[in-house]
């Protein structure tokens, strides 16, 4: 029996866990990789935000210092390298544990904070099957955990963050970005992130899609085409990369499974990214002791998912009777800078999303 | 168009950059930040007041000239790597440009590099005057160039003996 079960070890969850268990409470951090902190110790460059979350600091740091933190709570504990495979009635999750998934062990908690985050999205393309032809969350945990170079000429498919980021990291380690594509006529990533890849010779080509892969083991070649507003390619515009790599960074979808079976209220909202549980501003769904942080309840930026976890993390040890000196003003200051990080017309979309997905007061 | 491209165009340009009389005083600070995002490590590693305060953390930075002292603290702050600091005073025909660089192999002090503009296009050879290392490993090169180049150069490429690609 724990307090407060959290899974998933990324930003949101090992926030969360920080935020809980220095208020008193017992928790329990369930985290199915090698390593806790999920995309963060794959994230190699510095981060955006305020400096008062981390900004400017490198993602892999931020993960070593509240790895650090979490060693210094007793009352927490951390199961790495497990799968949360299910939801029972009264807040009972089944854990997989084990290479081969033959320790299944079953933990009750008072509450559960699900900070699952995303999956990421596949492309439909011709030969998509090829070999060489990656998601950008692959190529990074390749590059950047295992030291490993997926190829040696890449396209990169989709320039929101991820494939701005990643094309980066590529060229970090030395390998050619042929092209980034982006079937938006506009780069949906930080434009800071575009300038500082332009400046390293790589083309941008907003209004375009990827429409083939050729290759008869692996990926030989890509042809790339001008795509009109309704996404329909245009005849003759078509172009031909020499490639062995393409790198599909094309959007992030919740990963709320345990969510939908735990029999939250789900609702489908584009804005952020895919069905997610309705909450309230503490994070919580309408079941009243399962709470939500990060990707899983939108895809946003790491920064956002650390405040939503410590907003879920105070208040779901709040629920429980832990005191925390000043509660009122902590929660406000929390929310306060959530809804900073979000008032910029990038962030319009994510706004919308949230207000969707928000519940309302007086409902039940 | 820079959200098409990547590249600012030079209405962009004309927003941030100082007026000729301050370049004409020596080094200055170049911030090629056009879009508001969640960030502001900039203003708060400014020591001289020279970047304003943020109200909101999405605001642009905004500069004031003449309390910048050309330092180039900001320059390994800003995670988009958006930040130059231009010295049109260096010498008789040169400017000094300063540029964060996170490539590998890092040139040497001395080194001739491709001077890259905006797209990455190759504008010529220039002298590296100063390797500079930083804790956070966004280095700063300091690099000499025609001075009619100060406003054009933004990278660098270094030649790679061992392993050309
Ligand atoms: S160069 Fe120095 S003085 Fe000028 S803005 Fe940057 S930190 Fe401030
Ligand atoms: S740190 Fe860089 S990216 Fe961030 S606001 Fe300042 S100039 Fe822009």
């Amino acid at each position: 029996m724990t307090d407060i079960a959290i899974i998933g070890g990324g930003p949101a969850g090992l926030s969360a866990a920080i935020y809980a268990a220095s208020l008193g409470a017992k928790v329990t951090l369930v985290d199915d990789g090698l390593e806790l902190g999920g995309q963060l110790i794959k994230q190699t460059h510095k981060f955006f935000g305020s400096e008062k979350q981390f900004a400017g600091i490198r993602g892999i740091e931020i993960a070593k210092k509240m790895i650090q933190d979490i060693k210094e709570y007793d009352n927490l504990e951390v199961i790495a390298n497990a799968t949360v495979t299910g939801y029972y009635e009264d807040e009972v999750i089944t854990i997989v544990q084990g290479v081969n998934g033959d320790i299944l062990k079953k933990l009750k908690a008072k509450r559960i904070i699900v900070a699952t985050g995303a999956s990421e999205n596949i492309l439909p393309f011709v030969n998509n099957d090829l070999p060489g032809v990656y998601a950008a969350g692959a190529v990074q945990t390749l590059m950047n955990l295992y030291g490993v170079v997926p190829g040696n000429n890449i396209l990169m498919v989709g320039a929101g963050n991820i494939g701005l980021i990643v094309s980066y990291q590529l060229l970090q380690a030395g390998i050619k970005v042929e092209a980034i594509v982006e079937a938006l006529p506009r780069i949906g990533g930080y434009l800071v992130h575009a300038s500082k890849i332009r400046r390293l010779g790589v083309p941008i080509y907003t209004s375009h899609t990827l429409k083939e892969a050729y290759g008869t083991d692996c990926v030989e070649k890509a042809v790339i085409s001008e795509i009109n507003q309704n996404f329909e390619f245009i005849p003759g515009t078509e172009k031909e990369l020499e490639v062995d790599t393409i790198c599909l960074a094309v959007g992030l979808s919740p990963l709320s499974d345990l969510l939908w079976q735990a029999g939250c209220q789900m609702k489908y909202v584009p804005e952020l990214c895919g069905h997610v549980a309705l909450r309230d501003d503490n994070m919580k769904t309408t079941k009243d002791k399962i709470y939500i942080a990060g990707d899983v309840a939108g895809i946003e930026e790491a920064s956002s998912a650390m405040l939503e976890g410590q907003i879920a993390g105070l208040n779901a040890a709040i629920s429980l009777g832990y005191k925390c000196d000043n509660y009122q003003e902590q929660d406000r200051k929390l929310k306060e800078e959530l809804k900073e990080l979000r008032d910029n017309p990038l962030s319009e979309e994510i706004r919308r999303g949230v207000e969707k997905a928000l519940i309302k007061e007086g409902w039940d | 168009m820079l959200e098409r491209t990547g590249i600012p165009t030079d209405d962009d340009l004309e927003k941030i950059i100082p007026g000729k009389k301050r370049l004409a005083r020596g080094p200055v600070v170049i911030i090629e930040c056009f879009q508001k995002i969640p960030c502001d490590p900039c203003a708060i590693s400014c020591k001289f007041g020279a970047i304003k305060p943020f109200k909101d953390i999405n605001d642009l930075p905004q500069v004031d000239f003449t309390k910048c002292t050309g330092c180039g603290i900001c320059i390994s702050s800003c995670p988009g790597l958006a930040i130059f600091v231009i010295d049109m005073n260096y010498s008789e025909g040169k400017a000094l440009i300063k540029l964060p660089y996170e490539m590998l192999p890092l040139p040497e002090k001395g080194e001739v590099v491709y001077a890259l503009d905006r797209a990455g296009g190759k504008l010529g050879k220039a002298k590296v005057a100063k390797v500079l290392k930083i804790k956070n490993k966004t280095n700063i090169i300091s690099l000499e160039v025609p001075k009619s180049m100060a406003m054009k150069v933004r990278s660098i490429k270094v030649e790679d003996k061992n392993n050309e690609r």
